[in-house]
């Protein structure tokens, strides 16, 4: 349930990331990324009884920090360039909350799954996607979160996230999602 | 070159699903393909017979692209019987090789069937067989003849007898993907599924008895190797390492699965053997090394491998050694197998921005694109070397795809709904 809510979110995530930035698949977009960012916790925090409209622009966040929308944390999937496993500019603020908030909280456990757009061979794509995991896995160590709070799970290209077969859905594809 | 555009729709009763018809189109054939005529065979039995026996070795024949059968309609005689045959007749059309024969019940649930080939122009038999079956064998019966016909006229052993081994996906519902193993005969008739997971299936791989299946689950929310006994169901879970358990390759003797495990950091190739459950390193690079697959003689193994930058074909001895790259032509080249007499290498290879299916010849080094779709994947060779299957898309959907080695006969092969992905052509029946 958890995971299909994942999935539903970074499909929302995926299409506010697109309205927000229309031509150039790749470079920086990260005021695109803040956008989907705030509107993906919107979204996803029903679940939890976290309510959006609470955490209003100023205000301080009273609860659990990986439900507040407006906060780094909120930012759980990393998008990749193709054949790429290197993490871009524009997610290595998101990665560091993560990392600090990990490091913070040594009893709790990120799933670093990794995901692949479905071009060229599977298993390949399985290598990919155990790429960029760790390629997460690697910056979150290297500010002190322990190893035994990352789980490194890669998918390849078995699990898309956008089912069409375009640069769209495959800039989508190419990911991995952080799941607490 | 001539488009035989014949598309037979193969009803099929889907045992598990009800995903109902695969279709078999054949969209390109080899022009010169040898005139035949498969005339009905008679039945000699109460009622209908319970398979059109005839019909499957036409069926055969044709699909294959290398025969040009002779539609009933045009048969100005159905002889049954080497006496009642007028070669003239067959002459007359142009047919050079004729098949007559019979079926009949022969004891409880048993059948007998008659078969006789005939060279038209020499007026002579080439090879005739009687084979006792029974009820749930007489397709396979059928493919059997078809496979001697094939050989006793084209030189190489036919492959009709055979069956192929698939991955199926369609989304439910309520959302949820459903995922199968399946397999088939290799026309597409007597699919059943062996294997159905929520979780992601992938890289089945035939013994080379052809009596089990290699394969990876997810269905303990990350990758582990199991090997099943197709007729059984019994299965064994092989390896799940840490990180990734993938590309299960089983050694030409059966005792051994060559495999990508990420255990020490990143995907590297290990041979295991199945006998003594001990790990051996043959591949090591911090680069993804994946897909691994056996030479015929079991002496070496190509993988794939972006230690040079991006993915590309390394051979390397099985007992582990230097890798030298063998693919040079593209930017992208991965998921290597060997043809059965080990000249051929079937790749994915990236040219002109499309994945397309191709070979590249061993010992020249010369690469030939064979498909023609932008997502082709997953080749494997028939085990007469004269067919690659391969996965591809036709618009949102994964349909599988045979092309010839020589790139003139194409068919497409498609479930009416999901997506249908990773063929793997079984070895012949021993």
């Amino acid at each position: 349930m958890n995971k299909l809510l994942t999935l539903w979110v970074s499909l929302m995530f995926s299409v506010i990331l697109l309205a927000g930035c229309s031509s150039t698949p790749s470079g920086d977009r990260q005021a695109g990324a803040e956008v989907s960012e705030q509107s993906t916790g919107g979204d996803g925090g029903d679940g939890s009884g976290a309510s959006t409209s609470a955490a209003s622009e100023g205000g301080v966040w009273q609860g659990d920090p990986l439900e507040n929308p407006n906060s780094l944390l909120a930012t759980r999937v990393i998008y990749f360039d193709y054949d790429q496993s290197t993490v871009r500019a524009d997610y290595l603020d998101a990665i560091s909350a993560h990392a600090d908030y990990l490091a913070a909280n040594p009893q709790m456990v990120v799933r670093l799954e990794g995901h692949a757009d479905e071009r060229g061979s599977r298993e390949y794509n399985l290598g990919l996607g155990e790429h960029r995991a760790n390629s997460v896995r690697s910056l979150m160590m290297a500010q002190g979160v322990a190893d035994n709070q990352l789980v490194v799970v890669s998918y390849g290209e078995e699990r898309a996230a956008a089912y069409e077969h375009n640069d769209e859905a495959w800039a989508l594809n190419r990911r991995v999602e952080l799941v607490y | 070159m001539k488009k035989i555009s014949i598309v037979l729709f193969l009803s099929l009763a889907w045992l598990h699903t009800a995903l109902a018809d695969l279709t078999i189109e054949i969209t390109e054939g080899v022009e010169g393909a040898l005139p035949i005529a498969v005339v009905p065979f008679s039945w000699q039995g109460p009622g209908q017979p319970p398979v059109d026996v005839s019909d499957v070795i036409n069926a055969d024949l044709q699909r294959s692209g290398r025969f040009k059968t002779i539609p009933q309609v045009d048969m100005l005689a159905r002889p049954t019987a080497a006496e009642e045959i007028e070669f003239k007749d067959w002459r007359a059309l142009d047919v050079e090789n004729l098949v007559v024969g019979q079926v009949r019940p022969q004891g409880t649930g048993g059948y007998e069937i008659r078969f006789q080939l005939f060279d038209v122009y020499k007026g002579e038999q080439l090879t005739g067989y009687t084979i006792p079956t029974t009820a749930p064998n007489l397709r396979a019966t059928a493919h059997r003849i078809a496979d001697l016909i094939y050989e006793k006229l084209l030189g190489i052993p036919g492959a009709f007898a055979t069956r192929v081994a698939y991955i199926t996906s369609v989304r439910q519902g309520d959302g949820q993907e459903r995922i199968d193993l399946n397999i088939a005969d290799a026309d597409g008739y007597n699919p059943e599924t062996i294997v159905s997971s929520t979780e992601p299936l992938m890289s089945p791989a035939w013994s080379p008895d052809g009596r089990k299946l290699a394969y990876v689950s997810f269905e303990e929310g990350r990758s582990a190797i199991y090997v099943q006994e197709v007729y059984t169901g019994k299965r064994q879970k092989v390896t799940a390492y840490k990180g990734i358990n993938g590309a299960p390759a089983w050694s030409p003797d059966g005792r051994k699965l060559a495999m990508a495990l990420s255990k020490d950091g990143n995907p590297d190739i290990f041979v295991y053997d199945l006998a003594t459950r001990k790990l051996k390193s043959v591949a090591r690079h911090y680069a993804i090394d994946t897909e691994p697959a056996w030479s015929p003689d079991g002496r070496s193994l190509v993988f794939t491998s972006d230690r040079g930058g991006k993915p590309q074909i390394y051979r390397v001895p099985s007992y582990g050694g230097q890798a030298k790259r063998v693919t040079f032509q593209n930017s992208y080249n991965a998921r290597a197998s060997f043809s059965p007499d080990g000249k051929l290498l079937a790749l994915v290879t990236l040219e002109d921005g499309s994945y397309r299916i191709a070979v590249q010849d061993l010992d020249s080094g010369i690469m030939q694109v064979l498909s023609q779709g932008s997502l082709d994947e997953s080749p494997s060779f028939a085990p007469n070397g004269s067919m690659i299957i391969y996965a591809s898309k036709a618009g949102y959907r994964g349909v599988l795809a045979a092309v010839s080695v020589d790139g003139r006969v194409r068919q497409r092969l498609a479930l009416q709904e999901g997506d249908v992905r990773e063929p793997v052509w079984s070895p012949f029946k021993k």
